[in-house]
């Protein structure tokens, strides 16, 4: 850390008034603020003084977010090797599908990192303000909500629409009115819907491999969606073997722990609730959120348990939960502090909402496999409605207190 | 029954009048500064959409159509008078906007002068006359239909301009580039709002 501390204090002299590189100064304290705390206070005004800003704020995120990334790229080898049908058992290979992964996903990560802080840092030096670190979780969710086939290039524009679109032209971290790694995978989703939907884009491929050729992987939710009329939806998962499961309990103790074919960080639930355990704990993430969100998706899925009118409708509302985004969306997108709701209750009714939407889109939209990011979407867009109107209600309740105490 | 709420629910989300077709932009661009004229606007809209689009549907079946007049006299089953439906459809939606008008002034005075030129303007609202159009069009076969439709329009309108009302509000001191405040960052709204809505295209009813 000394060694560190002394690198940055002889560069410094470079950037302060004066130096040479005077007009990067931002860039070089956004650089420096990430490791260590800077010892200036605020000058005016009463301030609060806590170990807590925005940068550890937004890192604590990203640890939360770890879990589900490990978990990703071991998937994406170990569903790779069960196409080649090699090491297909879960124990097997651990360390060859989880390189494997690693060497798909990162690059993925490595471009949106640096496509996205490479604007950030860009306009900050521009306008001479200080770079803003809400692009630190951006960055880290955008990959974990894309599939690990997609080209970079598409990465790198999704990126830069997301930021520059979706969060700068409002005036930067925390004004930005829709979620903008929704914003990047929406864009990607419309813009490009074969490398973003379909059978093809789960599994990755080795090049000029014939063995793969055709070997395709449907995600649970196709597979529910395609389900004929009247059969019971048992899920099709892939077992160790590479054979079919059958029953539902197997089908939801696969997506529980995420060894199915999905976008890199959405398929295990285990891994996002050790997220949520970590967002909850450490007060990041919004419980109340988070709880209606569920409690919404789950209410959606018992009404249509209850209409049946397909099998898609029939699935176990558990199971419903549990596949596709639902719960990464749950925990890692309908949270985010900036787009939701703010008021506590308006919070309540936008999870609520969320979950509801989610669920009734994806089983009620033929065009989309997913609904949840769209839901998610919508009610960022409805967020200051939302909280609108709580507020109002909230004046109207006082000022009738107020007359009645006169 | 069902028809009638799948033509509401459908004109509302599916087929948003802003963000499926984009009509009737320019008093939503202009009147959504505020949550409150929002509201009032909206309102006035559903009204003027309900009430025009059956009445333009009476008009157009019993008037307009070809063999429409033949209640009259079964000599008239060979007129055609649709190329008349611009003119007969606009007369409709501007006296009901006269109408709309002078119950606003009347009954909300704060309202009236908040929406000012745009309270009589709906009477060229390109989503008033859309409506009627898109009820000759689609050819709904009976008057509950085409009021079911009107009025999930106006729904739909009025929970688009509410919605963009509080986005307005809500970054009325973000820092926005300069270039881009005031109508730009509002058309950039508009457009990721359209992304938003996408979320119900392509749900059939």
């Amino acid at each position: 850390m000394q060694f560190l501390k002394n690198i940055l204090d002889n560069l410094r002299p470079n950037f302060e008034e004066g130096g040479k590189l005077e007009k990067y100064y931002k860039g070089f304290e956004a650089l420096e603020t990430f490791a260590f705390t800077p010892g200036h206070t605020s000058h005016k005004g009463a301030h609060i003084r806590d170990a807590i800003d925005l940068k550890r704020t937004m890192f604590l995120v990203v640890i939360a977010m770890v879990p589900a990334l490990l978990f990703g790229m071991w998937n994406t080898g170990h569903q790779y090797y069960l196409s080649i049908g090699e090491l297909t058992g879960l124990g097997e290979g651990l360390m060859e599908k989880f390189i494997f992964g690693a060497i798909r996903v990162l690059p993925i990560v490595v471009v949106s990192y640096a496509v996205g802080l490479g604007i950030e840092f860009a306009i900050a030096i521009k306008n001479n303000h200080s770079v803003n670190e809400g692009y630190l979780v951006s960055g880290m969710l955008i990959p974990l909500v894309l599939p690990s086939e997609i080209p970079l290039w598409m990465v790198a524009v999704a990126t830069a629409f997301a930021v520059i679109i979706g969060k700068e032209v409002f005036g930067g971290t925390g004004m930005n009115i829709l979620n903008p790694a929704l914003t990047a995978r929406a864009f990607l989703f419309f813009a490009y819907p074969t490398k973003m939907s379909g059978n093809a884009v789960w599994i990755p491929q080795e090049s000029g491999m014939a063995g793969v050729d055709g070997y395709t992987g449907e995600t649970l939710l196709s597979q529910a969606y395609n389900a004929p009329v009247g059969a019971e939806f048992g899920g099709v998962a892939y077992d160790a073997a590479g054979q079919q499961y059958g029953s539902l309990a197997d089908t939801m103790w696969a997506s529980f722990w995420g060894w199915i074919p999905g976008s890199i960080g959405e398929t295990s639930v285990f891994a996002i609730l050790i997220g949520a355990a970590i967002l909850i704990f450490t007060g990041i993430g919004s419980w109340r959120i988070m709880l209606s969100f569920l409690v919404g998706g789950l209410t959606m899925s018992m009404i249509f348990n209850a209409w049946g009118a397909n099998a898609f409708m029939s699935v176990h509302p558990l199971q419903q939960l549990m596949m596709g985004s639902f719960m990464f969306g749950m925990v890692f997108m309908a949270t985010d502090p900036v787009s939701a709701a703010q008021t506590t209750t308006g919070k309540w009714i936008y999870g609520f909402l969320a979950g509801f939407l989610g669920i009734m889109i994806r089983v009620f939209n033929p065009a989309y496999p997913e609904g949840i990011m769209m839901a998610i979407l919508f009610m960022n867009v409805m967020a200051p409605l939302i909280d609108h109107y709580v507020v109002e209600a909230n004046i109207n309740r006082r000022l009738k207190r107020v007359k009645v105490a006169a | 029954m069902l028809d009638l709420v799948n033509i509401f629910v459908k004109g509302i989300f599916i087929e948003n009048m802003i963000f499926a077709y984009f009509l009737g932009m320019c008093s939503y661009l202009a009147v959504s500064k505020t949550v409150k004229t929002g509201v009032g606007l909206g309102f006035a809209v559903i009204f003027v959409l309900g009430i025009t689009v059956p009445v333009n549907y009476l008009i157009e079946n019993y008037v307009l159509k070809e063999g429409a007049l033949i209640w009259l006299d079964d000599s008239f089953a060979t007129i055609d008078l649709s190329f008349l439906s611009f003119i007969m459809f606009i007369a409709v939606i501007a006296s009901m906007v006269q109408l709309v008008e002078m119950a606003v002034e009347k009954f909300a005075p704060a309202l009236y002068g908040a929406l000012g030129i745009f309270l009589p303007l709906i009477a060229v609202n390109c989503s008033i006359l859309g409506g009627a159009l898109f009820m000759q069009e689609r050819q709904y076969s009976t008057i509950a239909e085409a009021t079911s439709f009107g009025l999930g329009s106006g729904v739909g309108w009025f929970l688009a301009i509410v919605a963009i009302a509080a986005i307005r509000e809500k970054i009325k001191y973000s820092n926005i580039p300069p270039a881009l405040r005031g109508l730009g960052i509002t058309f950039i709204i508009t457009g990721l709002m359209g992304v938003a809505f996408m979320a119900f295209m392509g749900i059939e009813l």
